[in-house]
């Protein structure tokens, strides 16, 4: 007995959409059987989980909040994973973009570099040193593999623990609030270096913004741009992508600048935007769930911005879960591999029909 | 090993309305077929006929959806090539699966049940070896064997089961005129002794030559039987096309034009073991020439096409020049810009994007050249337009206006990678393979088309490895073997034999060793 996997003549539109649903169905219901197992009520964790954010103005602005830097760094992940370039880092290059713009915001504190000019440029030269930082710290894991050949998988996801104990060690040390009591934190940025809100008095920060306009220009960049054709081709058929004279180096280099630059992006747009100074942990794992939501999306950027609200809710559902029925945070997380197992079993079930053969064969 | 009876009224192997389904797709549709002992049946039609699923069938690979088949006269369900084998069917398949690594003796003991030891197996070798006049060196290790001494090995462990029925798939693809006739030798050795051949083929020479019956199969159909040996080889082909083939056009006589490319000294070392590198390969084609590269695959025709491409750099002291421009150091996108264009031998996957539409896959090789990339973006609706063009000047048959490459057939993608790269009017094409696994009549418009691109002023470097395509349509031919070049022979001064002794390894003039 053998299993043999035998592509499909084409894909269909019903595929592509069905087979992400039905990923998101299946593992909402291996989530209800663990939920079961721990002795609480399935019906009621899927009503705290994924109804009850649903019904609420500011919860629904909560999960847009949370989606923002899912979307932001899952866009810049589909660039590479197009590519077939594996960047699991994003994590760490959500964190050095949060150290590099958070910087700006811990040097600028009590008016400091505001006098003559204003605190206009902050917010701004924060973006940018974020996106920058980001950009860079991703050089290094292309850079290793283009030059020396070395696998982009475990360097950058290696270089995750780097960032994350960096950030810890200068946010108890050169940048630690001297009058924070040796609390592990920084100081609180002043209004100037805080994202603005797009509206008074509500949670939606500038940052979701950023997010849907990365949507719309990756979605350009895909369809229209002789960039976003190569990245395509490299994907679909390497082979044809060198006949076509474009450079696997150049290109490997291109996808981690932009994706690790969003994902710098996405962590100053969290510091500045939702934290307001630095402490020692500011990424709940966005790095690695926005791998789930860039799959979940087929790597399609409008794909990717439905997914990444899914996954927010998991985030806010989680919370709530931890308070109504007393389920450990754990359990989101647990749900979220689930999630991404079944995404990737129903991609490759989209892709070949499975079929059992009886004998040895050949 | 028995002698095997003799002719009988009953057929070895008798199929009867066998249909194979794929889905919607038919493969084959009620074909009866029947092999007798102490004869060679032929099974011919082109590629996607149909013939490589019938036989999988009688070899156990696939199961038919509807249909019977007898060995012998007894009804049999064949649901695994070990029960082929134990009915006495015996199959030796294109492409060989041996490891290089192992010696003669240790590829066909890994088939065999292990209880011989291998100073019997040895005695066995050598005993079938010289019974059918098949030269084998059980110590040697295969990686140093020639195409031809590999299959020897492929069909000794094939014969060392005793097979009644043996299954031969294309056979000759990759010998030399000299090596196929020994082939057949060994295979009259074989009817003699009242085995029943199975002789897939497209080629038709060789099948008048062997098989004393045939059936012939288009688009998954019996189309007709026949004694090959009663037919010409243009009849046959109507059978097998169904319609007459345009013959090429002679190009003339053409003053020969200037030098549009020069390869000079081009040496490269093979990345993998075994592999084959190029040493020291000169060439130059002046326009109007359509110069030809003869070879079995693998001595270094794809390496060089790379080279020759900009798609792998050659160092040292290499030197190229398309239309007066140096390119050595140039990338493929430089070199098109020079004027070049270029058909590599993969159609999927190298040459097109099997996802990608037809104008998507115009752009692949055309956005530096044809104008349809302004400030980054492309222009798709120009590129629609372009590929458009294409398909109405190559008669590229398709489903849909702009459809994914990969849902043509393999013709069709072909004339479509042809057209692509001879409409951006190329002073030098280079092509590789252009017609392998295409059908005649594509075959025939690609080939016409290489000729009159030459026509019209431009230098074509045809790598190939089927002499009728080479004598067809070249002005010289060249012979690759294991990475080196030989000098150019003008066509009319040659003969298939010389290219042939060539391609084995012998200097012009000189007869190999082992050559009848």
């Amino acid at each position: 007995m053998r299993i043999d996997l035998e592509p499909r003549a084409g894909r269909s539109l019903a595929l592509d959409i069905g087979a992400p649903a039905g990923a998101l169905a299946f593992a909402i219901l291996l989530g209800g059987i663990v939920v079961w197992l721990l002795g609480k009520s399935p019906a009621q964790a899927f009503m705290v989980y994924f109804v009850q954010p649903l019904m609420e103005g500011w919860s629904l602005q909560e999960v847009a909040v949370k989606a923002c830097p899912l979307v932001l760094i899952a866009v810049g992940l589909s660039f590479c994973y197009r590519a077939n370039v594996w960047n699991i880092g994003a994590e760490g290059q959500f964190v050095i973009g949060g150290l590099c713009g958070g910087w700006l915001g811990v040097v600028t504190h009590g008016g400091a570099g505001q006098g003559a000019i204003g605190g206009w440029w902050i917010v701004p030269a924060m973006l940018l040193l974020g996106a920058l930082g980001g950009a860079l710290y991703a050089m290094l894991p292309a850079l290793l593999r283009v030059w020396l050949g070395v696998s982009e998988i475990l360097t950058s996801l290696m270089l995750v623990y780097i960032a994350e104990l960096g950030l810890d060690y200068l946010v108890r040390g050169a940048l630690r609030d001297p009058k924070g009591f040796n609390f592990p934190q920084s100081v609180t940025f002043d209004d100037a270096a805080r994202l603005p809100f797009l509206a008074e008095g509500e949670r939606l920060h500038a940052g979701v913004a950023l997010a849907l306009l990365a949507v719309a220009a990756a979605a350009f960049v895909f369809a229209r741009s002789r960039f976003g054709f190569e990245v395509r081709l490299v994907g679909e058929a390497p082979r044809a992508a060198r006949f076509a004279g474009f450079s696997d180096a150049r290109l490997t280099i291109a996808v981690f600048a932009i994706s690790g630059a969003l994902a710098g992006l996405a962590g100053i747009c969290e510091v500045s935007g939702q934290i307001g100074q630095l402490v020692p942990t500011i990424s709940p794992g966005y790095g690695f769930t926005a791998i789930i939501v860039a799959f979940l999306g087929r790597l399609s950027p409008f794909g990717i911005l439905l997914a990444g609200l899914v996954l927010a809710l998991t985030y806010i559902g989680g919370e709530a879960a931890q308070v109504a029925l007393k389920l450990p945070n754990d359990m989101t997380r647990a749900f979220q591999g689930i999630l991404l197992m079944c995404v990737l079993m129903a991609d490759a079930a989209a892709r070949y029909k499975i079929r059992l053969v009886s004998g040895s064969g050949a | 090993m028995d002698v095997l009876n003799g002719q009988t009224s009953i057929p070895l192997l008798s199929m009867r309305g066998i249909v194979k389904r794929f889905g919607a797709f038919t493969a084959n549709d009620h074909i009866d077929l029947d092999a007798r002992s102490g004869e060679a049946h032929a099974l011919i039609g082109e590629n996607g006929a149909g013939k490589s699923t019938l036989v999988k069938m009688i070899y156990g690979l696939l199961q038919p959806t509807e249909g019977t088949i007898a060995v012998a006269g007894e009804e049999v369900r064949l649901a695994s090539p070990r029960e082929a084998r134990a009915r006495g069917i015996g199959m030796v398949f294109q492409h060989f699966s041996l490891f290089d690594n192992l010696t003669v003796a240790e590829n066909i003991a890994l088939v065999l049940p292990p209880r011989e030891g291998m100073a019997g197996l040895r005695a066995r070798i050598a005993a079938v070896s010289e019974r059918y006049g098949m030269p084998l060196e059980p110590d040697r290790e295969v990686w140093s064997l020639s195409a031809g001494e590999r299959q020897r090995i492929e069909i000794a462990r094939c014969l060392l089961a005793d097979p009644r029925l043996i299954i031969l798939d294309e056979p000759t693809s990759v010998l030399t005129p000299q090596e196929s006739l020994r082939l057949f030798e060994t295979l009259d050795r074989l009817k003699g002794e009242g085995r029943a051949l199975l002789y897939i083929s497209h080629k038709l020479e060789e099948v008048r030559r062997l098989c004393e019956s045939a059936t012939i199969l288009r688009l998954g159909k019996k189309v007709g039987g026949c004694d090959p040996r009663a037919e010409s080889p243009r009849s046959l082909a109507a059978l097998m096309v169904g319609a007459q083939i345009a013959e090429i056009r002679a190009p003339g006589e053409r003053a020969p034009g200037p030098e549009r490319i020069v390869v000079e000294n081009v040496s490269i070392l093979s990345g993998e073991i075994h592999g084959v590198g190029l040493d020291h390969v000169s060439l130059s084609a002046r326009g109007g020439e359509v110069v030809g590269i003869a070879g079995i695959a693998g001595n270094g025709q794809a390496e060089f096409f790379e080279i020759l491409s900009g798609e792998r750099l050659a160092g040292g002291d290499a030197f190229i020049r398309i239309d007066g421009v140096p390119c050595g150091a140039l990338d493929i996108t430089r070199r098109r810009l020079a004027g070049a264009a270029f058909v590599p031998e993969e159609r999927n996957g190298h040459a097109a994007a099997p996802e990608f539409s037809l104008s998507e896959n115009l752009v692949l090789s055309r956005h530096a050249t044809a104008g349809i990339v302004r400030r980054g973006l492309i222009d798709y609706d120009r590129a629609r337009q372009l590929a458009q063009a294409v398909i109405a000047a190559f008669d590229v048959r398709k489903a849909g206006p702009d459809p994914a490459a990969r849902t043509l057939s393999g013709g069709n993608l072909q004339k479509f990678v042809i057209g692509r790269e001879i409409l951006s009017q190329p002073g030098v094409l280079v092509v590789n393979q252009p017609t392998w696994g295409v059908d005649a009549a594509a075959c025939a418009a690609i080939r016409q088309a290489l000729v009159d691109l030459a026509a019209r002023g431009a230098a074509v470097l045809l790598i190939s490895q089927d002499l009728d395509e080479l004598f067809e349509i070249c002005d010289r031919i060249a012979v690759m073997r294991q990475g080196r070049l030989s000098a150019p022979l003008a066509v009319r001064g040659t003969t298939r034999e010389e290219i042939g002794l060539l391609m084995a390894g012998a200097a012009p003039g000189e007869t190999p060793s082992h050559a009848h």
